[in-house]
C-alpha cells in the first residue's frame, strides 16, 4: 500500500467527472425524464377522459334510441288508431251509402207499387164500369154515374 | 502467467498485485536488474522495491488509465443518451441508464433534506464509475496482463486492472468527498460554527480537547472508511481469483486443474457481482449521507 501521486490524478479525474455528470449529463436526463413524466400523465389524462367521453356518448345514445323507440311505437299506436278510425268511418259510411241506397230502392219501390196501384185502379174502374154494363145489359149513362164509380175505385 | 520455471504461487501473486509505477529513479540506484543508473531517470519499475524508491511523485500508469478510460465511458454512454434528449417511448439502452439516473436520484432526495445540484451528479458518477471500475475484476485474472505482455513484449509486465484494488484510486475518491464535506460544513454553517460543532459537542465547552479528539477523529474515519471498506473488498475479491488460479490451477494436474480452477473462478465470479454492485452503492449512499449531514445543524 504505497501511496503516490496517482491519488492526486485520481482526485482530479474525479472532479472533471462530477464536472462533466453536472453539466452535460444530469440536468439533460432529468429533464427528459420529466418530460417523459408529464407527457405520459397527459397522455393517461387524455385517455380517460376519452373513455369518459365514449360512456357519455353511449348512455345518450341509449337514451336517444329509447326515445326513438318510445317515438315510433307512440307513431304505430296512432296509426293504429287513425286506422281504426278509417275502418270505422268508411264501415259508418257504407252503412249510410247503404241505407240510403236501400231507402231510394224502397221509396222507388213505393212509387212503383203507388204507380201499380193507381194504374189498377183505373184499370179496375175500367173493369167495373165493363163489368157493370155487362150485368146491366144496358147502357149507362158514364156521366150521370161516375160520382158513383169514383167513388168504388176510391175505396179500392 | 510468465514462463515456466522459476513461477511459483508466491510470486505469481506478487506479480499480479503489483502495480505498473511509473517515476523517477536517482543517480546511482542499482536497478533490479544490477546494472548501476548513471544519472537519475524517469521510467518504469521493475519490481516492487523500485516502485517503493520512487517516492511520491509516481504514477500507477495501469490503474490510473484504467480508471480514466472507464470514467470516459461512462461520461460517453450517459452523454449520448442525454444528448439524445428523446421525450417519446425510450427503448433499451435508455431505458437502463435512466433506471439508473431514477435510481441515485430518489436515493439522493430520498437523503436529502437540502436541495444541492452537486450531490445528484456526484452520486450518479460515484455509483456507475465505482461499478464499471469493480466490474473489471470480473475479466478473468491474467486476460488483460498476459494481453498487455503481448501487446508490449515484456513477459514480466506489472498490470493490474482493477482500479478499486489501488488504494491510491480509492482514497483519491474518498478525499473528494471529504473535501466536499469541509467545504459544505463551513459554507452551511460558517467557520465557527463548524469548529464549534467539532469542539463543543458531545460534552459542552469544559471538554474542549476531549470534544476536538472525539469529533476529529469521527470526522477522518469517514473518508478513511469510505476508502478501506471499497479497496478492501475488491482487494479481498481479486485475492481470492488469484488464489483460485495459483492453488487449484498449479495443485492439480494440468486438465483437472484447469477445470475445477475454471469452476470455481467462475462460482465466485457470481457471487462477486454482488460485491460489485453492493460496494459501489454503499459508497454511493455514504456519500450522500454524509453531505446531508454536512448540510445540516446539530
Amino acid at each position: 500500500m504505497n501511496f503516490n501521486a496517482t491519488l492526486l490524478g485520481q482526485l482530479v479525474t474525479f472532479a472533471i467527472f462530477v464536472w462533466f455528470t453536472m453539466k452535460f449529463v444530469w440536468p439533460m436526463l432529468l429533464k427528459q425524464m420529466e418530460e417523459r413524466e408529464t407527457r405520459i400523465a397527459d397522455g393517461l389524462a387524455a385517455a380517460e377522459q376519452g373513455q369518459k367521453d365514449f360512456a357519455e356518448a353511449k348512455e345518450k345514445s341509449a337514451v336517444e334510441i329509447e326515445k326513438g323507440k318510445e317515438q315510433a311505437a307512440k307513431i304505430i299506436s296512432q296509426a293504429q288508431k287513425r286506422h281504426d278510425e278509417i275502418v270505422e268511418e268508411a264501415k259508418d259510411d257504407a252503412k249510410a251509402e247503404a241505407s240510403r241506397i236501400k231507402d231510394s230502392a224502397l221509396s222507388e219501390i213505393e212509387q212503383e207499387k203507388e204507380k201499380a196501384r193507381q194504374e189498377l185502379r183505373t184499370q179496375v174502374a175500367a173493369l167495373a164500369i165493363a163489368g157493370a154494363e155487362q150485368i146491366l145489359m144496358k147502357e149507362v149513362d158514364r156521366a150521370a154515374h161516375n160520382d158513383v164509380l169514383e167513388k168504388v175505385s176510391q175505396q179500392l | 502467467m510468465a514462463s515456466g520455471t522459476e513461477l511459483t504461487s508466491n510470486s505469481y501473486l506478487q506479480h499480479h498485485l503489483q502495480n505498473l509505477v511509473f517515476g523517477k529513479l536517482p543517480e546511482g540506484y542499482e536497478r533490479a536488474g544490477g546494472h548501476t543508473l548513471d544519472h537519475s531517470s524517469w521510467t518504469f519499475a521493475h519490481s516492487p522495491q523500485e516502485a517503493l524508491d520512487m517516492g511520491f511523485w509516481s504514477l500507477n500508469v495501469d490503474t490510473m488509465g484504467w480508471s480514466i478510460f472507464l470514467g470516459i465511458v461512462f461520461c460517453f454512454l450517459f452523454h449520448r443518451v442525454a444528448k439524445k434528449s428523446q421525450s417519446g417511448a425510450p427503448s433499451g439502452f435508455t431505458n437502463l441508464i435512466e433506471m439508473i439516473v431514477e435510481f441515485v436520484n430518489k436515493n439522493v432526495n430520498d437523503i436529502m433534506s437540502v436541495k444541492n445540484p452537486l450531490i445528484g451528479p456526484l452520486a450518479l458518477t460515484i455509483f456507475v464509475w465505482i461499478t464499471l471500475m469493480n466490474t473489471m475484476d470480473i475479466v478473468p485474472v491474467d486476460l488483460l496482463p498476459l494481453m498487455a505482455q503481448f501487446i508490449t513484449g515484456n513477459e514480466h509486465l506489472y498490470f493490474k486492472v482493477v482500479p478499486t484494488t489501488d488504494p491510491n484510486i480509492t482514497f483519491g475518491l474518498s478525499l473528494g468527498v471529504f473535501i466536499l464535506i469541509i467545504y459544505y460544513s463551513i459554507k452551511m454553517k460558517g467557520v465557527g460554527g463548524f469548529v464549534g460543532e467539532l469542539a463543543l459537542q458531545p460534552f459542552g465547552k469544559y471538554m474542549i480537547p476531549f470534544n476536538l479528539i472525539l469529533e476529529g477523529i469521527g470526522l477522518l474515519a469517514k473518508p478513511v472508511s469510505l476508502a478501506l471498506r471499497l479497496f478492501g473488498n475488491l482487494y479481498a475479491g481479486e485475492l481470492i481469483f488469484l488464489l483460485i488460479a495459483t492453488l487449484i490451477g498449479s495443485a492439480l494436474p494440468f486438465y483437472m486443474g484447469t477445470f475445477f480452477g475454471g469452476a470455481l473462478q467462475f462460482v465466485w465470479a457470481v457471487f462477486h457481482i454482488l460485491i460489485v454492485l453492493l460496494q459501489a452503492f454503499v459508497f454511493m449512499m455514504l456519500t450522500i449521507v454524509y453531505l446531508s449531514m454536512a448540510h445540516e445543524h446539530h
